[in-house]
């Protein structure tokens, strides 16, 4: 027993410093066999995998090119964007929405483009070409695309859906879902008021933060996953979301509807590749965006995730049901009706997210009362104890 | 009376604590296409299949044991070490090196983890702007977990008799041997709940990990990104056989303890 216990503290004191050694290899992989590794940073759950006998794409880019992927994943674009601008992360390719994109192009954390290591993008519809958000079509390639909204549970919910107004019905209290994110929360209440996603009068920022503060006791709860839960188990009816979980939806309740609201515009949202500035292997993150690009592949991605290609060639492969399918490819009217998020002037987004914190915690008199609360708490406890003090001195004389 | 009240305080106590693992393993024999946690369909493997099958589930997994294992026996090292230099200053000194090392244990994690990556970031630069990865997650988790091993192994330290050591050298034991005879048998129980807790520590740590990760996604942060579209059940098996195999880990250990306890008991009977 004695010689097992120092064989383990020699160990212990041994395999400290021989190990360091090997994980300075195992991040240093970007000096290689094979050649390069890039660093791809994209959303969570956004790519085919290699499950249930999908491609796996990363594999396949590494098996036909020989440049290594070191994919990770974030969960908003302001989280890609924090660790774009606090350095440290070296990305070749991310993968932002339409607004983000704007935003990094104006900051310059995005460089331009070389289409001619991306002869794929010659797949890209027209209608992508030239977007709002990278109006030269320099910065960006799109990757998917989608449309917002409403998933209903047709047992409970009898009537057509086809505007943004069943989210503030009466009837429905308590079993309304809505976004946990200013954006797309706002959206619908400046859809609903006919405004612009992009405006910068404050006075329709304020218009529809009021819209959203009435909305909110019919709301059961401000989500973003977990609306799948949710409207699979019934607990909700009513939840705005992206068309392209429509079928990861459907599938867990067939019960659950899915309608574009056609009385006012949705929004119509891009995820695009780019190529920040700082990144090391500019030629092999191209490589990357010409492979996804590639029809087959992106149409196995789309397959995969569920939302929409913009490359007609790829949705051409797609299975009939889903290209004739409208929630995927919605009719031009919608489309037309549709308006994207572009980036929001400074002061708009500072009013933006003070606005947000009013619908959701209820305004600054809230959070006064529940300070003040806590205030007079921490007072009591103070005085109880200095009267214990005093006391006790008392008690000694 | 009290006795059946008091049992059944434990038992809602207990209910309460595991409750939601329980439902978690339940779930993640579920049988459903998507959903997780809240419609039973049915007994199936699929999401145990699929877990494997998964390249980045697995890569992030592989990231996450590699750091904890690697970090917490560089904590356990340092740790250690340092609890002995404690261990033998003068009471004032040692007043004040313990208020210091205890100080990352109640700092918020987000400043750790603030500080942590500009301190990173600051090298990364100097060194031409490499990426912060496996290294600098590396040296994060030992940082915040020697508090932790320092904590566990002095008390044991202090149990011991000093003279113990210098007997040893007395009878000609070099300084070296006598520690790794006399001293580490000592304090290693202290030594190795040090390790368990950086090791535990190291594989849950989100914050932290969260912000000097760099380039390399380690578990916590991989489901995390998986919120704005559903956390796949996948992550129900992969937290079912995490749960399984420390609670075997656990039973091993205490059956070993146990088991040694007698032993000694036997000899001292002998």
């Amino acid at each position: 027993m004695k010689k097992r216990l120092a064989a383990f503290a020699l160990s212990l004191f041994f395999l400290w410093p021989a190990a360091l050694p090997v994980s300075a290899q195992a991040s240093g992989e970007a000096a290689p066999k094979t050649g390069v590794t890039i660093n791809v940073y994209n959303w969570g759950e956004y790519i085919s995998n290699g499950v249930d006998d999908s491609i796996d794409v990363n594999k396949e880019f590494t098996r036909r090119t020989g440049i290594q992927v070191n994919y990770t994943t974030f969960e908003s674009n302001e989280n890609l964007y924090a660790k774009l601008v606090s350095g440290g992360a070296n990305y070749d390719v991310i993968i932002p929405s339409d607004y983000m994109i704007s935003k990094l192009i104006k900051e310059n954390l995005v460089q331009k483009l070389d289409y001619q290591n991306i002869p794929n993008s010659k797949y890209i519809d027209q209608d992508f070409l030239k977007p709002v958000y990278d109006p030269t079509n320099e910065y960006s390639v799109p990757y998917t695309w989608g449309v917002v909204g409403i998933f209903y549970n047709k047992k409970y919910v009898k009537e057509t859906v086809d505007s943004w107004d069943i989210l503030w019905d009466e009837k429905y209290a308590g079993k309304i879902l809505m976004f946990d994110n200013p954006r797309d929360a706002f959206g619908i209440a400046q859809k609903r008021l006919d405004f612009s996603f992009n405006s910068t009068d404050p006075n329709e920022w304020e218009e529809a933060a009021m819209l959203l503060k009435k909305q909110k006791p019919l709301v059961q709860a401000y989500v973003m996953d977990q609306i799948f839960d949710k409207m699979a188990s019934g607990e909700a009816w009513l939840a705005p979301y992206y068309a392209g979980d429509a079928a990861t939806l459907v599938d867990s309740n067939p019960d659950i509807g899915f309608a574009i609201p056609t009385k006012q515009g949705t929004n119509f949202f891009v995820d695009a590749m780019c190529i920040p500035t700082s990144a090391q292997n500019k030629a092999a993150a191209e490589a990357y965006i010409n492979f996804l690009c590639d029809p087959e592949i992106a149409a196995a991605n789309v397959d995969y995730i569920g939302y929409s290609t913009p490359e007609s060639a790829a949705k051409a492969l797609l299975p009939e049901e889903i290209q004739d399918n409208p929630i995927y490819y919605p009719p031009k009217e919608i489309l037309e009706k549709a308006e994207t998020f572009a980036t929001l002037p400074d002061d708009t987004n500072l009013l933006l997210d003070t606005l947000w914190a009013e619908v959701k915690m209820g305004g600054p008199g809230q959070t006064a009362t529940l300070i003040a609360i806590l205030a007079g708490f921490l007072l009591l406890y103070i005085a109880v104890v200095l009267y214990k003090r005093h006391k006790r001195r008392w008690d000694f004389k | 009376m009290t006795k059946t009240v008091s049992r059944l305080y434990m038992a809602l106590v207990y209910l309460f604590l595991y409750a939601p693992i329980f439902i978690l393993i339940i779930f993640s024999f579920n049988d459903s296409s998507t959903m997780s946690r809240s419609v039973w369909s049915g007994f199936s493997l699929r999401w145990y299949r699929q877990l494997f099958q998964d390249r980045l589930i697995m890569e992030a997994l592989q990231n996450t044991l590699i750091i904890a294992l690697i970090s917490s026996l560089g904590a356990t090292a340092i740790g250690t070490a340092a609890a002995i230099g404690i261990n033998g200053m003068k009471r004032f000194t040692r007043k004040a090196v313990m208020n210091i090392t205890n100080f990352p244990m109640v700092n918020p994690e987000i400043v750790t983890g603030v500080s942590l990556m500009l301190l990173f970031v600051f090298f990364a630069r100097a060194m031409g702007g490499v990426s912060l990865g496996m290294v600098s997650l590396i040296l994060a988790h030992v940082t915040f977990s020697l508090p932790y091993v320092i904590l566990s192994v002095l008390p044991k330290l202090r149990q011991m008799d000093p003279h113990l050591y210098e007997a040893a050298q007395d009878l000609g034991c070099p300084p070296v041997k006598s520690f790794l005879k006399v001293v580490l048998p000592e304090i290693i129980p202290g030594v190795v709940t040090g390790m368990i807790m950086a090791f535990t520590l190291s594989i849950d740590d989100f914050v932290i990990s969260y912000f000097t990760s760099g380039t390399t996604q380690t578990l916590p942060i991989y489901i995390y990104s998986m919120t704005r579209k559903r956390i796949s059940p996948e992550i129900n098996a992969l937290s079912t056989l995490l749960f399984g195999t420390i609670l075997v880990l656990l039973l091993i250990v205490n059956v070993r303890r146990s088991k040694d306890k007698q032993q000694e008991a036997e000899r001292e009977e002998a």
